[in-house]
């Protein structure tokens, strides 16, 4: 017997992926369409901001996605794809910001974090240890026996 | 350790401090974490040749405004935004010599017409763009939006959201004086 939770768990799940924004017939070099297909997932819609252009819907992204089909289809690298749109709307459009004097600190965030972290806790198990070692009460209680 | 809880407490103070100033910044309006910086401030303003709304006749390119500044205005007849700030470009209109140019984004024609037929034309010209690629090589990314184009080609401003004869005044026309674009949208 099927399980009813898990199956409509599955069948939404399943729904979700079969649901393609993207109704344009793939390009014909399979190169270009991976391309293109990498790219849109890589791309921010400016106008629903969490959404890539690959799973918006409004008119701007599908517009934007035309763009990205022709430069791929003329030739252009990924790299010269997003140069074109960072040139027009800022690096906001990239999913991942380039690292730059703006980004750094951003970047560098989760190392820093870590480092800090690591560096808190080295010294509080220290701390600690030397507490334990130090207290004499310790020995009095158990090992000196007469 | 008596200072023990210094540390973290004022670790919390400046967090609280950060905090403040992001969001009374929000509230006084001096930042707007909706706004895309546009890349486009201080760069050649893109060109574009496109169909003339009113007169189909004479097609409209970014060369007629060579040498001259130029307000950018992208609207339309779907946005609420435009129908808000209309009034306002007909108040800008009269007061400045500078062309508004339209740019009819992603409309009906017809409709378009309607529109500055029944509030009036605030533009010295409107081009269309119907399928948003002028929109795109400006960076629009929602209307209404306008560029303050100077005498050197270049984009000194950019509002996005509706215009208003203040803004206009206080932010627009003191750059035409110096020229020079501005960091803030």
């Amino acid at each position: 017997m099927i399980r009813p939770i898990p199956a409509l768990v599955l069948g939404i799940l399943l729904a979700a992926g079969a649901h393609a924004v993207d109704t344009e017939a793939p390009l014909s070099d399979p190169m270009q369409q991976e391309r293109y297909e990498n790219l849109i997932h890589e791309l921010r819609c400016l106008q629903c901001r969490s959404q890539s252009l690959a799973d918006s819907e409004v008119e701007l992204a599908g517009e934007l996605r035309r763009e990205v089909r022709r430069l791929v289809a003329e030739g252009q690298t990924e790299t010269e794809v997003k140069a074109f749109l960072t040139a027009r709307y800022g690096d906001y459009i990239l999913f991942r910001p380039p690292l730059n004097e703006r980004t750094w600190l951003l970047w560098l965030a989760p190392a820093l974090l870590l480092t800090g972290g690591v560096l808190l806790t080295w010294r509080v198990v220290r701390h600690r240890t030397r507490l334990v070692s130090d207290d004499p009460e310790e020995f009095d209680a158990g090992d000196r026996q007469p | 350790m008596k200072f023990r809880f210094l540390l973290p407490a004022a670790a919390v103070a400046v967090l609280c401090g950060a905090l403040w100033y992001g969001l009374s910044a929000i509230r006084g309006g001096r930042y707007d974490p909706q706004l895309i910086e546009s890349p486009l401030i201080g760069r050649a303003a893109p060109d574009f040749v496109t169909e003339n709304l009113l007169e189909p006749a004479q097609p409209i390119s970014r060369a007629q405004f060579v040498g001259k500044p130029f307000l950018l205005n992208v609207w339309g007849t779907w946005c609420p935004g435009c129908r808000e700030e209309h009034e306002s470009l007909l108040a800008i209109a009269k007061e400045t010599d500078i062309p508004i140019i339209g740019i009819s984004w992603k409309d009906d024609r017809q409709l378009a017409r309607d529109w500055l037929a029944q509030l009036g034309n605030p533009y010295r010209v409107v081009g269309v763009d119907p399928d948003g690629k002028i929109a795109i090589d400006w960076g629009v990314y929602g209307a209404p939006e306008s560029f303050l184009v100077g005498a050197n080609g270049r984009i000194l401003h950019k509002r996005i959201g509706p215009m208003t004869l203040d803004l206009w005044r206080n932010d627009f026309v003191p750059l035409l004086a110096t020229g020079s674009g501005s960091g803030r949208q």
